[in-house]
């Protein structure tokens, strides 16, 4: 398993690699990519905050229990931080699988998942200012 | 001092009368508190609520972002009445936006 922060560009390669086994007949990859605007302001670049040593422990969490809820054998997670330009990877998944409908769900429950509980928080910066996003609706759960 | 009380300590010998605890500040949170991270002096046996007021004596705003923060101590996700020990690291998640 790959699971990392950086601050550098994802090796989307790599990750791929690390998945591609031979008992396994599909890869399913997920980038999250730097858009030009929120909903319709335009977007200059955007900063990405962890709190690094949990976000890697949950990271490994929703991993393992991808791996675990659908028998994977090689899954890789990066994220960045740092400051990113449009069109730059913020995050970027590989799973690979015996068949592709479980290389499918799997990435999509990790991409899903973190979203919801892992301690990243992008910053928008505009022409005139920046917001950091922090969505009320992600808020994640105690216990 | 030549004079004692002779109420019994409400602590066991050895115990913190009071404890210290590193608090973290992440994204609008570290704006607000203007920092990072802030270390806490609490009464023994505090939970995260007793800490979260004390915070909000130094920041006007901060009380109405509370209900939208979510607590870690050590790394783990816990509720609000959490006790809290010396030394622990007490994170405040604002609302996450990875991915």
């Amino acid at each position: 398993m790959i699971v990392e922060l950086t601050s550098e560009p994802i090796d989307v390669p790599r990750l791929i690699a690390h998945v591609n086994k031979p008992s396994n007949g599909g890869i399913c990859t997920f980038l999250g990519v730097v858009r030009d605007n929120a909903e319709g302001r335009p977007v200059v670049k955007l900063g990405y905050e962890a709190y690094e040593s949990m976000a890697v422990a949950q990271m490994r969490a929703i991993v393992q229990e991808a791996m675990q809820r659908w028998g994977l054998d090689a899954v890789a997670l990066s994220h960045r931080t740092g400051e990113l330009q449009i069109g730059e990877a913020s995050v970027a998944i590989a799973v690979g699988a015996p068949h592709r409908a479980e290389a499918f769900e799997a990435c999509r429950f990790i991409i899903d998942t973190l979203k919801t509980r892992v301690p990243i928080w992008k910053k928008e910066f505009f022409q005139d200012g920046a917001v950091w996003v922090e969505p009320v609706s992600s808020q994640p759960s105690a216990g | 001092m030549p004079e004692t009380k002779l109420t019994p300590p409400t602590e066991p010998t050895g115990a913190p009368a009071t404890i210290n605890v590193r608090v973290l500040f992440f994204a609008s949170l570290a704006d607000l508190m203007g920092g990072r991270q802030r270390s806490l002096a609490l009464a023994a046996h505090a939970t995260v609520s007793d800490a979260l007021r004390e915070l909000a004596q130094s920041a006007p705003d901060f009380a109405s972002r509370v209900p939208h923060v979510s607590f870690a101590v050590n790394e783990a996700f816990v509720g609000a009445d959490t006790p809290l020990s010396d030394g622990d690291e007490l994170a405040l998640i604002p609302p996450v936006s990875g991915g």
